[in-house]
């Protein structure tokens, strides 16, 4: 059952994004493009989200346990920090040169583009690269 | 500043905003997790963790999407403007960012923002930063 709504959920998710404009890299960038012929939509696609998510994100954060039974494990930090900081600056600045986030980047994976292909290869090895220098600063 | 009217979808826009916010309200009540793309990958990557089932099924949905799409209209048109070696860099930064930044444009920019978490909230505002930056850089300064 929890994976059933995990499946619906990502699902959503996409056809979200797909709806949104956002699986678009051109818009995006049409979007990040404040000096050039700037296209806002992207701005309402956040704007539709959190009105929606806003509510039920808060009432899930007063809860123990989720609906389907399990632990609530939304995160609980909040301390600023340096690698909070610089991570979302390189993020951003990967976001600027592409137009792709991590969720489209997934969602038009099998769209027969190779690019997307190319891109998610290369998020995953920096995802990786994360992992094993963090490994080694962890041992 | 030009605005783009006529690239301008303010109502598709709003409305697959709602889609995405109402999978992450769905997601947090009743699965009770963030729906943040980068931080589900991510922990999939590792060797252990718990409830790998459950993230991937909200992976493999999303990757279905587009083909549940396309059974009933066709696909929205998917634009690249960046060379291959673009894409490499582009695809690392955001791999590594996302990871030491614990989040994206799902997890911190819509999840986060609607906890109103202030780690979030900052985060958003550093990635939207340096996005705009680097297509100013890219585009007026080296006319890329």
């Amino acid at each position: 059952m929890v994976r059933l709504s995990s499946f619906a959920c990502g699902l959503l998710f996409g056809l979200g994004l797909l709806l949104a404009g956002m699986a678009d890299p051109a818009k995006v960038l049409a979007f990040l493009d404040l000096a050039g012929n700037w296209d806002p939509s992207l701005a309402l696609v956040m704007v539709g989200a959190i009105a929606v998510a806003a509510v039920p994100l808060n009432l899930a954060q007063r809860r123990a346990r989720a609906l389907l039974g399990g632990a609530m494990q939304l995160p609980t930090r909040r301390d600023l920090d340096a690698r909070l900081i610089g991570g979302s600056l390189l993020f951003g600045a990967g976001w600027g040169i592409a137009g792709i986030c991590p969720g489209p980047a997934v969602a038009i994976l099998l769209t027969g583009h190779w690019q997307a292909l190319l891109f998610v290869a290369a998020m995953l090895a920096g995802m990786l690269l994360f992992a094993a220098l963090e490994g080694r600063r962890g041992r | 500043m030009n605005i783009d009217w006529a690239g301008f979808t303010p109502w598709s826009a709003l409305a697959g905003g709602a889609l995405i916010g109402l999978s992450a309200a769905i997601f947090a009540l009743a699965n009770g997790r963030v729906a943040g793309i980068s931080g589900l990958l991510g922990s999939l990557l590792q060797r252990q963790g718990e409830g790998r089932g459950e993230k991937a099924a909200f992976l493999v949905g999303l990757l279905l999407a587009p083909l549940l799409w396309g059974l009933f209209a066709a696909l929205p048109s998917i634009h690249f403007e960046t060379s291959s070696l673009g894409l490499i860099v582009a695809g690392l930064l955001v791999g590594i960012g996302t990871r030491y930044g614990s989040g994206c444009t799902s997890g911190h920019g819509v999840c986060g923002i609607s906890r109103l978490s202030p780690r979030s909230v900052l985060a958003t505002l550093c990635f939207m930063a340096t996005g705009f930056v680097t297509v100013f850089v890219l585009r007026h300064l080296l006319g890329a």
